[in-house]
């Protein structure tokens, strides 16, 4: 059990706010901080890495206090045991990739683990490289590992997708998913993608202004509903167009592009660029094979 | 000719170099990473060579080191250092000299890095120490290049400093550069001219080799 409280007053350009976060997360579970930018997403994380110091706070794991501000507890972040992978993926660009990884070994910490994490992230490939000679998803996938060598109790990810595009975003997303069950890791991932939200976590905590408006399962929170027995698919509004009562949605499915006719009374807030879940009842589907 | 001034000055140069590097990297460190508040006025003590008049300079460290002052006096007695009029005065006039040149390229170096490079090195439990010699200064072997042989050309190139505070002892304080103003002095322009070609040859090719080096075509030669 991980049991995170924090409060610090931030600058953003909005002007003055206020992070006050408060959550328990299980062992073991996935979980995404889901919310615009200049929510607090990304404060929230450097907190618990103990690269922030908050005004007020507790963070403990398993029951090991890093932070306790009523008792003046504050662990470096060299001592907390948590990996980090950042958006910029951070790889020391003087040093190959093994040597990116080697580098991140304790001192008496066997080898065995680096060629067990070049396996499961296929980079063998790219042992003797140096960092700038990769793609994006290539030194995303080196900045996993290497945050995974010295086994960390828990793993924070700083929107690492985002720069990414779709083909390898979901193949990283992938990587991460498994190296999460397979070290039974609690991961806290940064995304403001509904659909990495959707695929990646079982539980979704939504930031606005520095507060946790929502939380909860995934598909729970983004459908106002629960529709079980649905088929449910996520998408983005590119055009919306107005005809009569009715509205003429042009919504981008993953790298499909699907036009869609709904009511314009039942829907009256939708607007360009929403995240949507287009669902549709299990029982009269209309199903053609793919070749 | 005599080859003394050139020796001692490259020797000046050497040693001085050799103390700024020592001296700058953790200075250049605090000052690209520290939020302190006198942070500015540290800032601008370190620059001050670069506006103030040599001759302001060495006419304050005459003054301060010299034994008939208190401090001066005190370094005689205490330390058996007399830095007025001697090599070791030059070497620490050198020192604060030179002292922008080395630090500005190697602060500028360590701000230019990514933070994350820094955060990511903590979160791999690494002390601030390893961080420094295993990924901050690899990163930054250009600044250190550029801030070594600016400090070590510039300090080549003193004159008002080194004349104030060293006077044109030979074989102790007449560096190249005075002997050149001395040669001109007693009208000896072939001597002055054969120590300024040197001078002249000798900086250059300095500069075009960092130039060369920092510019990557080295590399793309050799590839």
């Amino acid at each position: 059990m991980i049991e995170i409280f924090l409060q610090k007053k931030l600058n953003s350009s909005s002007g003055d706010m206020l992070l006050d976060f408060k959550t328990e997360i299980e062992t073991g579970q996935f979980v995404t901080l889901y919310g615009k930018s200049g929510a607090g997403k990304t404060s929230t994380l450097r907190i618990i890495a103990g690269l922030l110091r908050p005004d007020l706070g507790k963070i403990s794991i398993h029951g090991n206090i890093l932070l306790d501000s009523s008792q003046k507890i504050n662990l470096p972040p060299q001592k907390r045991k948590i990996g980090f992978v950042f958006q910029d993926y951070a790889l020391f660009p003087n040093m190959t990739i093994f040597e990116n990884l080697s580098f991140a070994l304790h001192k008496n910490q066997s080898k065995k683990i680096l060629d067990e994490l070049i396996e499961i992230m296929e980079i063998g490939d790219l042992r003797n490289q140096k960092p700038y000679r990769l793609s994006g998803g290539q030194q995303q996938r080196v900045a996993v590992a290497r945050a995974l060598v010295q086994k960390p109790e828990l793993l924070l990810l700083d929107e690492p997708l985002s720069a990414l595009d779709e083909e390898m975003r979901s193949k990283i997303q992938k990587y991460i998913l498994e190296v999460h069950r397979e070290y039974s890791l609690t991961t806290i991932l940064i995304s403001h993608d509904l659909a990495e939200v959707l695929k990646m976590s079982d539980h979704v905590l939504v930031l606005d202004h520095g507060k946790i408006i929502q939380k909860g399962h995934p598909l729970e929170i983004f459908s106002n509903e629960k529709m079980s027995g649905n088929f449910q698919i996520t998408g983005e509004i590119v055009s919306i167009i107005n005809q009569n009562e009715q509205l003429i949605l042009t919504i981008l499915i993953g790298k499909e592009i699907a036009k869609i006719v709904v009511n314009k009374n039942e829907n009256p807030y939708l607007s360009l660029g929403d995240n949507v879940v287009i669902s549709s009842p299990s029982f009269q589907p209309t199903i053609k094979k793919l070749n | 000719m005599d080859w003394e001034p050139l020796f001692l000055t490259f020797k000046l140069a050497f040693v001085t170099t050799i103390i700024l590097l020592l001296v700058s990297i953790p200075l250049a460190y605090w000052l690209a990473f520290s939020k302190s508040k006198i942070k500015p006025i540290i800032e601008t003590l370190v620059s001050m060579p670069l506006v103030l008049p040599p001759t302001v300079l060495g006419f304050y460290l005459l003054i301060a080191f010299s034994p008939s002052n208190g401090f001066g006096q005190w370094l005689d007695e205490w330390l058996g250092l007399r830095l007025v009029f001697s090599f070791e005065g030059l070497v620490f006039a050198s020192v604060i000299y030179s002292l922008p040149f080395m630090v500005h390229p190697i602060q500028s170096g360590f701000s230019n890095l990514s933070k994350s490079l820094l955060e990511a090195s903590y979160m791999l439990g690494k002390s601030k120490l390893t961080t420094l010699f295993k990924i901050l200064l690899p990163n930054i072997k250009p600044s250190l290049l550029t801030g070594i042989v600016l400090a070590f050309a510039h300090t080549i190139g003193e004159f008002g400093v080194v004349l104030m505070i060293g006077g044109n002892m030979p074989g102790v304080t007449k560096v190249a550069s005075i002997a050149i103003y001395d040669e001109v002095e007693s009208l000896n322009y072939s001597a002055a001219n054969s120590y300024s070609l040197i001078l002249f040859a000798l900086t250059f090719s300095i500069l075009l080799l960092v130039y060369i080096v920092n510019g990557g075509y080295l590399k793309r030669f050799w590839k």
